[in-house]
């Protein structure tokens, strides 16, 4: 699934986000510190706002022209979004979460079922309780679970583990690695973690100030060791 | 409690209640584009909602009556149209009470609104809801304890309104006397035992929607 950001724009109180380049990664990660842009690059690519100028395209289909006068609305996207936080819904029940997205016209794909995916996540236990007794690592997991259930053709997943300690971030990457292979969703991943980025992804997108300063391999990047370091290049 | 008594608190519940009902669809309207939409002639909208809090009730019951008069622009066109009157009818209670009543809900529900947080709103879209789902399954369930402690306030407002309410009805026994204008009356006639009934039967449902409302409003922050 190839997203291509044409030219896009759109102008913030500390920095300018001026993108104008391609994804085609299983995982691609969105690497770069607080206030690079990279909560807003996903926010554009879901729809949650609009740019002022460019062109958001995902497999192919436009989704945003500011040109053309396209905008398709995040609801008719079928791109999954899991902030930082979850963001679960805190007057339902996690299993009326998980389910919220579930759309009963729409064929899931092979694999995206309930069963299955409860299954991979581990959160089997955790459907019938209420999201207030979960722990931040369950939150995190059943909020990719719900993503997924919506069969999105594309997961944007933004710090998922940023709020978690180290121990239990550790736990989690299995968890996204599973999902990474089991379902096939290609991911953008956003992180400022260079060992998930070595973990997880096969492409990088090193943002600073709102603009792109490199694109490839994370190899490109980060120094391979028991702790990669980033380098710029 | 003689049954005057009964007839008045009967009709003041019944005003309150009704003006509460009439406000309900507008104020939630009005709350939600005030916490959530940026646009032209917001900031005099505002304004507007608010005066009747700071105005003088008698002030904003004078304006009442103009308007709604049978010479008056919103009066005569309701008269010609329907053969409504509403000056000096319980008609008149229930919109002066309505109008006094509308900030107070206004307020408390745009707090609530406030306090959704958009991101779940944002979440609920990329997850293939429009906005009117998200509206009706997220929004308003996350905001209801604040939305109900509102209207409760609006009610308890509506039950012991007064400046407006003897401009635009005037004091009638049986058609428009409500508990806070028979107190009133019973006190400039001497009658201090009916006078103090009354007062006791104010204060009781005065209480009682202050702390439902409390009540609610406790809960939704907890």
């Amino acid at each position: 699934m190839k997203v291509e950001l044409t030219g896009l724009r759109l102008a913030q109180a500390t920095f300018s986000l001026e993108v104008d380049t391609g994804l085609s990664g299983r995982v691609t990660a969105v690497f770069g510190a607080s206030g690079s842009g990279k909560t807003t690059l996903l926010e554009l690519i879901a729809g949650l706002r609009r740019p002022t100028a460019g062109c958001v395209q995902v497999g192919g289909t436009v989704l945003t022209d500011v040109a053309a006068r396209i905008f398709v609305r995040p609801e008719r996207r079928s791109i999954g979004y899991v902030p930082q936080d979850g963001a679960l819904f805190p007057h339902l029940s996690v299993r009326q979460n998980l389910i919220f997205g579930c759309n009963d016209r729409v064929a899931a794909p092979s694999g995206l079922t309930f069963g299955h995916v409860v299954e991979v996540l581990e959160i089997a236990s955790l459907v019938d309780s209420g999201v207030q007794t979960l722990s931040g690592g369950e939150q995190q997991r059943v909020a990719l679970g719900r993503a997924l259930l919506a069969a999105p053709r594309l997961l944007l997943l933004d710090e998922p583990l940023a709020g978690l300690d180290a121990p239990l971030r550790e736990r989690l990457l299995p968890y996204l690695a599973r999902v990474r292979d089991e379902f096939q969703v290609p991911m953008v991943y956003v992180t400022h973690s260079p060992d998930e980025v070595m973990a997880l992804c096969d492409d990088v997108l090193v943002l600073a100030n709102g603009r792109v300063t490199y694109r490839g391999a994370p190899s490109g990047v980060f120094v391979p060791s028991a702790t990669p370091r980033f380098v710029q290049r | 409690m003689s049954p005057e008594a009964w007839q008045i608190t009967g009709f003041t519940l019944g005003v309150a209640t009704l003006s509460t009902v009439v406000i309900l669809p507008f104020g939630v309207a009005l709350a939600w584009l005030l916490a959530r939409r940026p646009w032209v002639g917001k900031p005099l909208v505002e304004t507007l909602v608010a005066l009747p809090l700071v105005m003088p009730p008698v002030a904003t019951g004078l304006l009442l009556l103009k308007l709604l008069g049978r010479r008056g622009a919103i009066g005569g066109w309701i008269e010609h149209t329907f053969g409504w009157e509403i000056v000096f009818t319980w008609r008149g209670v229930v919109i002066a009470t309505a109008v006094m009543s509308f900030p107070l809900l206004v307020r408390s529900a745009r707090v609530a609104f406030e306090q959704v947080n958009p991101r779940l709103e944002q979440v609920a879209r990329t997850l293939g809801a429009g906005p009117v789902r998200v509206w009706w399954t997220i929004t308003l369930p996350l905001a209801r304890r604040g939305l109900v402690a509102g209207a409760l306030l609006a009610f308890a407002r509506a039950l012991g309104e007064f400046g407006a309410t003897i401009m635009v009805a005037g004091y009638i026994p049986g058609r428009t006397a409500t508990l806070a204008l028979s107190i009133y009356h019973e006190v400039q006639l001497g009658h201090d035992t009916e006078a103090f009934a009354l007062l006791g039967v104010s204060v009781a449902i005065a209480f009682g929607a202050v702390w439902a409302s409390e009540w609610f409003l406790r809960r939704s922050n907890a």
